[in-house]
């Protein structure tokens, strides 16, 4: 084995290995979270670990991380439970009834683990806020495979609880995916099909709870929120179905802890400085995939928004030229100048003029714009959509004809016109023939 | 005394030394600062977002840090420190903003990973600034947990001044944040600046927050805002009572708790304050003659006995016209028909005996007294008055005249009975009320 291999296996690996289980676990369960706005209940739990933590040391003497996972477990609990209560019975908003409850059990937490007679066991604050997977080695007995049984054994235990804490997460999923869903988007109809939306929501706060137990000890429970939400709204910005939105967010959460881990072990160099934290790491990697997804999502984005916003505003634009233009020849001026055509445009006018003729649909000539043959069949199409939609507007839905122009010249540019049953508008200008039925 | 009291009893008094007696008034204000403020950000529904302000505040204090060091200083300057801080918490809030206002995802997604990535990035620079061997790094982490102890007198004026300068604008733009709270569209109408409001509410409560951090640390100075605010609101439903009310519980809650931290040893301020902030929050939730759970159930429960007691004089009354004693058997079916749980039946009859309405007769039987009769008899008719009311003027059919009415006799007032009574005159031929 080569060294380099060898170093990698023996100092890498598990912390690796337990950044991508804590992200995965959290994605899963947190893409649900955020679907169903409750993305601030594992914030809530998330808190609560450290108390659950130091109260569970205390009363077991024990560091046995069974012991430390069925205290923070129970911790995460009580804090859904407390909300539950002072939300309900309190009638405080959920949103204060979280922070209430959270901040007073960490506030419990880091008194206890001030005062406590903790003897020589070493419970760090920071180690469980942050995390600490760097410290996590694989020894693997001399001269032993790293896939013979003896290595596998050596392998450190946190990554078993993880394991054990991403089945519950799988299990969970694959068991009442149908029911998840339908309590995520009606629970009205969840209940009234014999099984409770509240049910499923307890449900998934425990497994919320597991995961967050689980986690906590390879990312830091703080930073556990981020491994929650992040992915899962980077993922709902990116697909809008609810099997490609849990995938997605999961992938981005696999994506985010080996880019994390890799830039943990790669900016230290680059920079010189001493090291940089895994978890941590993890967490900005995540929300840059969050930043990139709400800019640049197809769907979404905002930049692919604001794309298809300026590309609509230039067609209404266009379209609102080329109609002037054919109003004009009606009335006889087949060569507007410019300068009258600003009066009534305005500005967006240049723009128009050279997005049009670059088209062929209009020509300018010395200082006038004149409509193109082309031109002329788009102009009659939108001229006569519009005094169609004036004509349904009065004759259908009963609008005075003095307040109809403002809402057809909104719907000339859909691209559908109400069917024609008269010739002529309730202006009394002519409705034109369409050109695509040749005649004209 | 023991000396642990007499020390606790000095710094509430404030002789427990100069640097005591600042920090303990300067933790006051800033309860009071919090209070106040966060009543407002309570009614503005803003209160988690200065959850996610005060964790983004991380990697602007390290990042300040890493910056100071880098230029030579000594690192633990907390004026340098809150400056970052300040940067990067409004940072995460502008983030807030524009994922929940710009992007399809809901505020409480973009409050929880606008936390957790801020947090992320500060636990970045913390390991950065951890392993950089530059001086005074444990400053960083009073930021994180908070602690008087280590408070010197410049420090704890530059707090004062900041608490002080939120509680002032609170004060000051009071009317304001409870209009735009309460009625925001009526605000806007109004011509107020809906949006430089809440930008200047943010702002205070970056300004309760950066004061709060060195005190009770980043994680914990939400439960400033959040509780003494939420638990005022168990007292009163007015907000001029409540907003001074919550300051008062903060500034309470600050008081006791550094000067119990500046008594006992081991005994960090923030955790302190917050757990004596959320005994006060408990207190208020179950006790409160408003709104706790404890009145509020005792008012239903005696409701619910009123509504059973009307309900049993008016079955005993139909009951043979109210003459003679009512044997068991009926009083069951009676219970049966009304529904009660077998809590209900002994406690109504012990309060309506109580009352002298009913007397108990032989073999578990009951009767009525004279009393009682002529109760019953004007429940009745109060009932046949209703179904009256209901099937002839509001539309209701009669099969369910009954269900409705057993709700609301008990609220009819007696002008409206008159007018029925009329009503019913002057409509004769129709089945209605008993003479």
């Amino acid at each position: 084995m080569s060294p380099a291999l060898d170093q990698f296996l023996t100092l890498d690996l598990a912390p690796l290995l337990a950044g991508l289980l804590a992200s995965v676990t959290c994605a899963l369960l947190g893409s649900f979270l955020v679907l169903r706005r409750m993305s601030l209940m594992g914030d809530a739990i998330s808190h609560s670990v450290l108390p659950g933590i130091i109260v569970a040391f205390m009363i077991a003497k024990t560091r046995d991380p069974v012991v430390m996972l069925a205290g923070a477990a129970a911790a995460g609990l009580l804090t859904v439970v407390l909300v539950e209560l002072v939300r309900r019975f309190g009638r405080v908003e959920s949103g204060a009834a979280m922070g209430a409850v959270f901040s007073v059990l960490f506030a419990a937490g880091v008194l206890l683990l001030e005062r406590a007679d903790l003897g020589n066991v070493d419970l760090d604050a920071s180690c469980v806020l942050y995390g600490q997977p760097e410290t996590l080695f694989w020894i693997r007995p001399a001269g032993a495979g790293p896939l013979d049984a003896d290595s596998l054994a050596a392998l450190p235990r946190q990554l078993m609880i993880q394991a054990i804490g991403l089945a519950c997460a799988l299990v969970f999923i694959a068991l009442f995916y149908k029911e998840l869903r339908i309590a995520s988007f009606d629970p009205q109809h969840a209940t009234s099909q014999g099984f409770s939306a509240g049910l499923m929501h307890h449900a998934l706060m425990v497994v919320v709870a597991i995961a967050t137990v689980t986690s906590f000890e390879a990312v830091g429970s703080i930073l556990v929120i981020a491994m929650l939400i992040a992915p899962a709204a980077a993922a709902r910005l990116l697909t809008d179905r609810l099997g490609s939105y849990v995938w997605t967010s999961v992938g981005l959460a696999a994506l985010a802890a080996l880019l994390g881990h890799w830039s943990s072990s790669a900016l230290p160099r680059a920079i010189g400085a001493g090291s940089v934290s895994q978890a941590g790491a993890i967490t900005v990697v995540s929300g840059g995939l969050l930043v990139v997804a709400a800019l640049a999502s197809p769907s979404h984005g905002t930049l692919a928004k604001l794309l298809s916003r300026r590309k609509l505003r230039a067609k209404i634009e266009d379209e609102d030229l080329l109609a002037a233009l054919f109003r004009l020849e009606e009335s006889g001026d087949t060569h507007p100048s410019r300068a009258a055509l600003t009066a009534g445009i305005g500005a967006s006018l240049d723009r128009s003029a050279g997005r049009l003729s670059r088209r062929a649909l209009v020509q300018e000539s010395d200082g006038s714009i004149s409509l193109t043959d082309q031109g002329r069949r788009r102009a009659r199409r939108l001229v006569r959509s519009h005094r169609l939609w004036e004509s349904y507007l009065v004759d259908t839905a009963g609008l005075s004809p003095d307040h109809v122009h403002d809402t057809a010249e909104r719907l000339e540019h859909l691209g559908i016109e109400p069917s024609a049953r008269v010739d002529t508008d309730p202006h009394g200008k002519p409705i034109p023939t369409d050109p695509r039925n040749g005649a004209d | 005394m023991s000396s642990v009291a007499q020390t606790f009893f000095d710094a509430l008094t404030f002789r427990g030394g100069f640097n005591t007696s600042v920090v303990v008034a300067g933790t006051t204000l800033l309860g009071a600062a919090a209070g106040v403020t966060g009543m407002f950000a309570l009614l503005r529904k803003r209160s988690l977002i200065a959850d996610a302000l005060s964790h983004a505040t991380l990697p602007g204090a390290a990042a300040a840090f890493l910056i100071a060091a880098a230029l030579g200083s000594t690192g633990r300057s907390l004026p340098v420190l809150l400056a970052g801080a300040a940067v990067s918490g409004v940072l995460g809030v502008l983030a807030i903003h524009l994922l929940a206002r710009h992007t399809r995802l809901r505020e409480d997604a973009a409050i929880g990973a606008v936390l957790g990535v801020f947090f992320g990035a500060g636990v970045v620079l913390l390991s950065v600034v951890q392993t950089s061997g530059a001086p005074g790094a444990a400053g960083l982490n009073t930021l994180i947990f908070g602690s008087t102890a280590t408070m010197n007198v410049g420090e704890s004026a530059l707090m004062l001044a900041l608490a002080g300068a939120a509680a002032v604008a609170s004060v000051l733009l009071a009317k304001e944040f409870t209009l735009v709270a309460f009625n925001e569209g009526f605000a806007r109408s109004l011509g107020w600046p809906v949006g430089l409001l809440d930008l200047i509410l943010m702002a205070l409560i970056v300004l309760v927050t950066l004061a709060g951090l060195p005190v009770v640390g980043l994680i914990m100075v939400v439960a400033l805002l959040i509780i003494p605010a939420a638990a005022a609101r168990f007292w009163t439903d007015r907000v001029r009572v409540a907003a001074p009310l919550a300051g008062a519980l903060g500034a309470l809650s600050c008081f006791v708790g550094s000067a119990l931290s500046a008594a006992a040893t081991d005994t960090p301020a923030g955790p302190v304050i917050v757990l004596l902030a959320g005994a006060v929050f408990t207190l208020s939730l179950l006790v409160a003659p408003r709104r706790g759970v404890i009145p509020v159930f005792v008012r239903a429960a005696r409701l619910k006995l009123r509504f059973a007691c009307e309900h049993a004089l008016e079955d005993l009354t139909e009951h043979n016209d109210g003459a003679g004693p009512v044997p068991a058997s009926v009083l069951d079916q009676l219970a049966v028909h009304r529904g009660w749980s077998r809590w209900v039946r002994p406690i109504a009859v012990f309060a309506l005996v109580r009352a002298g309405a009913v007397r108990h007769a032989p073999n578990g039987a009951l009767e009525l007294t004279e009393r009682g009769r002529r109760r019953g008899e004007r429940i009745a008719r109060n009932h046949a008055l209703w179904s009256r009311y209901l099937i002839t003027h509001a539309d209701i059919a009669p099969s369910h005249v009954d269900w409705a009415v057993d709700q609301v006799e008990h609220v009819l007032d007696p002008a409206l009975i008159e007018r029925l009574e009329t009503d019913i005159a002057a409509a004769p031929g129709r089945e209605g009320a008993p003479a």
